[in-house]
């Protein structure tokens, strides 16, 4: 069987990093339907040349040979043509990207926008002062003391849901009410881990109560459709919403305290 | 030496300057400000009030930031005083090391790396003085509530340098005397006493700090009714403390091991370079020994700041600042690609390391993956057609890896991962002779294993699918699990090749220069990092001087944009680094001599 020639140092590590892409690219594009964005892709791809980069450059041998094509490219006078054509393809590359950056688009500017504004450490609602430091929602309790009291809640709160809520969040808490796909940004989707299995109840009570408008001025602007819902429901309705969330969901609120 | 008592005279004048009972003096201040008259005189009894300041208390000078020129000078003094803390910690460690072994080049060692903090040291001095006159000039109202809250602290503080100031001297100045015998014992204990005052001078400074953060000893009516214990003591003290002494000892290392890394390259004989070549390889050991804690300490701190505010938490992680930590994940990433790359490089100075070239490439493929799951954030920056196509802000398989329990396991099979690349190292030019040596691999391979599958076991289980308590406390177990493993390896290690058959001899020197890059690297991000995050935890106070009782209502008081932020950092990284290479610089003149023929008049024989 013939001997195969062997692959180049440099073109080891262009192609490992090609097949990397491309299997991102396979992977998140094709089979899962959920494409990797391109920012970051950008920070991907950078960090994982750089790890070929350390792999192919650790010993020395390996090092000279990477450079060995560069080398030969810029100083053999045999390579006259391709170091010609190289030097005027990678500059018009360059160029022709930068072009295609600066090109002006019909595209909304990206945002970098936080999910999770902070709250104030007081709130005025209700005509009550409440510290959001200490607030708990007061059924909590109840899980415990009286579970067939507190499954009525998070009844009652399902209700007061079903009756406001699930028209932008969705009847399965996901996010996809029927309004949800005139909005932007969408509304938030309650069953990721990242959402409200990282807040605590007193953060929920606070941004239900004062809505969109109620958000804090030092993150501005905020983007944001959430009516003022202390306008609407009760102060306990809001917290029995609250216990239907997680219940649903199946998260804990963030607490400090053991169970 | 001129300098340095320079600096020091300013920071005492500038504690002098102020007056010992500070509230009592009203130095233009507005009348609403120092509303709570009682705070005036009886401070002890009535409480101190912090002021109501309108934009016309705070001073300004034409063409001049008052912002920026505290903000960066605090960041410039920070930069040096955490070197000059660092280096006597190692140096201490060092020099008993070498006294243990007799063996005079960690002394000669010890002693070099003491003598580049001694030009660091003036510069932290002239500093630290410039700051305190930049806050009496620009904030006078709250370094006088400040001060009238710490005083005694900031008058032992100022005493405490004067010691320090001493111990240094005598320990570096004394080395060549005070050697052998009792002599080296009074030495060693100089350097204890170096370290105690400087650590000292640390833990008050970070009290001062964490004060502003985390205000302990207020009333509800915002008065401080609290002793300077209290004060002192408040909720974020100790993890700060921690999280600085581990981060200074870490960073002190990567500025060493720059340092090293630029003599070697200056170096032209082939001495020089061995000798420098060891110094960097020590410089980087000492910087990763002490990186492996550092996200657990930083962990722990991130923990406590939500723990005492959630709103600070929040913005901390989640709001305003989550994108600059996605920028610090980046940089701490690249901070153990760099050690690990310059372990591996180091590789070449034994011909027996060829045996495990072939296992790097599989090392390299787990921490990268690992980095990349450490700074994949949680909400995605997305164009509207990705976010169409995505069907929200998340990502519905990368977005569970933007919250702590994923970036908590990733981070540990990282320093699992760097520790292997040690041990690797370590055995690069041996092989084990004693009889079970099969057995121990065997049981090397089983801790990693059993210790990977605990991470993860923990990240998964107790990260996502229990509440918060759990979620958190699960980060100590996956802590041990990996220190443990590391510590139980070395140990195997260590009783392994006692006595292993050398294959090829280590040669100092001969390592490749890119390798010195990479310690270049790991000081300037180290850098940078630092000054990152200096900024987020000083920003996370947003419009408060002191969080929830002293408003900040200078014009300043807003918080910058990410880009405006991120370039007075990289200003500030562009300094240090200027300076420090400045420092390198000097060490290297003061051993050059130059004898000009016929300067000097001959002297009569």
């Amino acid at each position: 069987m013939a001997m195969l020639p062997r692959i180049p140092r440099l073109l080891q590590a262009v192609l490992t990093v090609a097949v990397i892409y491309g299997g991102f690219r396979l992977v998140f594009d094709a089979i899962l339907g959920q494409p990797i964005p391109a920012s970051l892709m950008t920070m991907y791809m950078f960090f994982i040349v750089a790890g070929v980069f350390m792999v192919f450059t650790f010993t020395e041998e390996s090092a000279r040979e990477m450079v060995v094509p560069i080398r030969a490219l810029v100083e053999d006078p045999s390579r006259k043509p391709i170091r010609n054509l190289v030097f005027v393809l990678v500059p018009l590359a360059a160029g022709g990207l930068t072009y295609m950056k600066m090109l002006p688009s019909f595209e909304a500017p990206l945002e970098l926008r936080s999910i999770h504004p902070a709250p104030p450490t007081t709130v005025e609602l209700y005509g009550k002062r409440f510290d959001l430091l200490k607030l708990e929602n007061p059924f909590r309790k109840l899980e415990k003391a009286d579970p067939e009291k507190f499954r009525e809640l998070v009844a009652e709160g399902g209700a007061v849901y079903i009756a406001n809520c699930q028209y932008c969040h969705g009847d399965k808490l996901d996010g996809k009410g029927p309004y949800a796909a005139a909005l932007n940004p969408v509304p938030l989707n309650f069953q990721d881990i990242g959402t409200i299995a990282q807040l605590q109840e007193s953060y929920l009570f606070w941004r239900i109560a004062t809505g969109g408008p109620g958000l804090p001025k030092e993150g501005a602007p905020w983007l944001s459709s959430m009516p003022v819902w202390q306008e609407f429901l009760e102060e306990d309705e809001i917290w029995k919403v609250i216990l239907f969330l997680y219940d649903y969901t199946g998260h804990r609120p963030r607490s400090w305290g053991h169970e | 030496m001129a300098r340095l008592l320079g600096g020091l005279l300013l920071v005492v004048l500038a504690v002098t300057l102020l007056p010992g009972d500070w509230p009592a003096v009203d130095s233009g201040l507005t009348q609403s400000a120092f509303a709570q008259g009682a705070a005036k005189t009886e401070t002890a009894t009535a409480g101190i009030a912090a002021p109501k300041l309108t934009p016309d208390d705070y001073p300004r000078i034409a063409g001049v930031n008052g912002r920026i020129v505290v903000w960066l000078v605090a960041q410039l003094h920070l930069w040096f005083a955490a070197f000059v803390l660092a280096v006597p910690i190692f140096v201490f460690i060092i020099e008993a090391i070498g006294m243990s072994t007799r063996d005079k080049r960690y002394d000669d060692m010890a002693y070099e790396f003491i003598k580049i903090s001694i030009a660091a040291y003036s510069l932290t001095a002239i500093l630290g003085g410039f700051l305190v006159f930049s806050l009496i000039i620009f904030y006078p109202h709250v370094i006088q509530y400040l001060g009238a809250i710490f005083k005694d602290t900031m008058f032992y503080y100022a005493l405490l340098f004067f010691l320090e100031s001493a111990a240094l001297y005598l320990y570096y100045y004394g080395w060549q005397w005070l050697q052998g015998g009792f002599r080296k014992w009074v030495h060693l204990t100089l350097g204890l006493v170096l370290n105690a005052a400087g650590t000292m001078l640390m833990f008050l400074a970070n009290g001062w700090l964490t004060f502003m953060m985390s205000p302990a000893g207020i009333d509800p009516g915002g008065i401080f009714t609290g002793d300077v214990w209290t004060a002192l003591h408040n909720h974020l003290w100790n993890p700060i403390n921690i999280h600085r002494m581990v981060a200074n000892v870490a960073y002190g290392g990567s500025i060493v091991g720059a340092y090293a890394a630029f003599k070697f390259l200056a170096a032209t004989r082939a001495e020089e370079r061995a000798h420098y070549d060891w110094m960097g390889y020590t410089a980087n050991f000492i910087a990763i020994s002490a990186l492996l804690p550092l996200p657990f300490a930083g962990y722990y701190l991130a923990a406590e700041i939500y723990a005492y505010s959630q709103q600070m938490g929040i913005t901390l992680m989640g709001g305003i600042f989550a994108w600059l930590f996605i920028i610090q994940a980046v940089l701490i990433g690249t901070l153990f690609l760099s050690a690990n790359y310059y372990l591996w490089c180091g590789m070449a100075r034994s011909e027996g390391a060829a045996r495990y070239n072939r296992y790097i490439k599989y090392l390299a493929f787990v921490i990268v993956a690992a980095f990349l799951v450490w700074f994949t954030p949680h909400t995605l920056v997305l164009t509207n057609e990705e976010l169409k196509a995505l069907g929200g802000p998340y990502h519905k398989y990368l977005g569970p890896l933007g919250i702590m329990p994923a970036k908590n396991t990733a981070v540990n099979v990282m320093i699992l991962f760097t520790a292997l690349s040690f041990l690797i190292y370590r055995r690069a030019n041996r092989i084990a002779m004693v009889g079970w040596a099969k057995a121990g691999n065997a049981v090397q391979v089983a801790l990693f294993s059993a210790g990977i599958a605990n991470i993860f076991f923990l990240g998964i289980y107790h990260g996502y699918f229990t509440n918060t308590v759990y979620k958190v406390a699960s980060s100590i177990p996956q802590v041990i699990t990996t220190l443990v493993v590391i510590a139980a390896s070395i140990v195997i290690d260590a009783m392994m090749y006692r006595g292993a058959k050398e294959v090829a001899p280590l040669r100092w020197g001969r390592v490749p220069e890119r390798a010195q890059y990479a310690l270049f690297l790991l000081a300037v991000a180290f850098t940078w990092l630092m000054g990152l995050m200096g900024y987020i935890r000083s920003g996370i106070r947003q419009h408060w001087h002191v969080v929830g009782v002293f408003r900040d209502n200078s014009p300043d008081a807003f918080t910058p944009t990410l880009g405006y932020a991120a370039n007075v950092v990289s200003v500030g990284t562009i300094i240090f680094m200027a300076m420090v290479i400045f420092v390198f610089w000097l060490s290297q003149v003061s051993a050059v001599k130059t004898t000009p023929a016929g300067f000097w008049k001959e002297q009569a024989s």
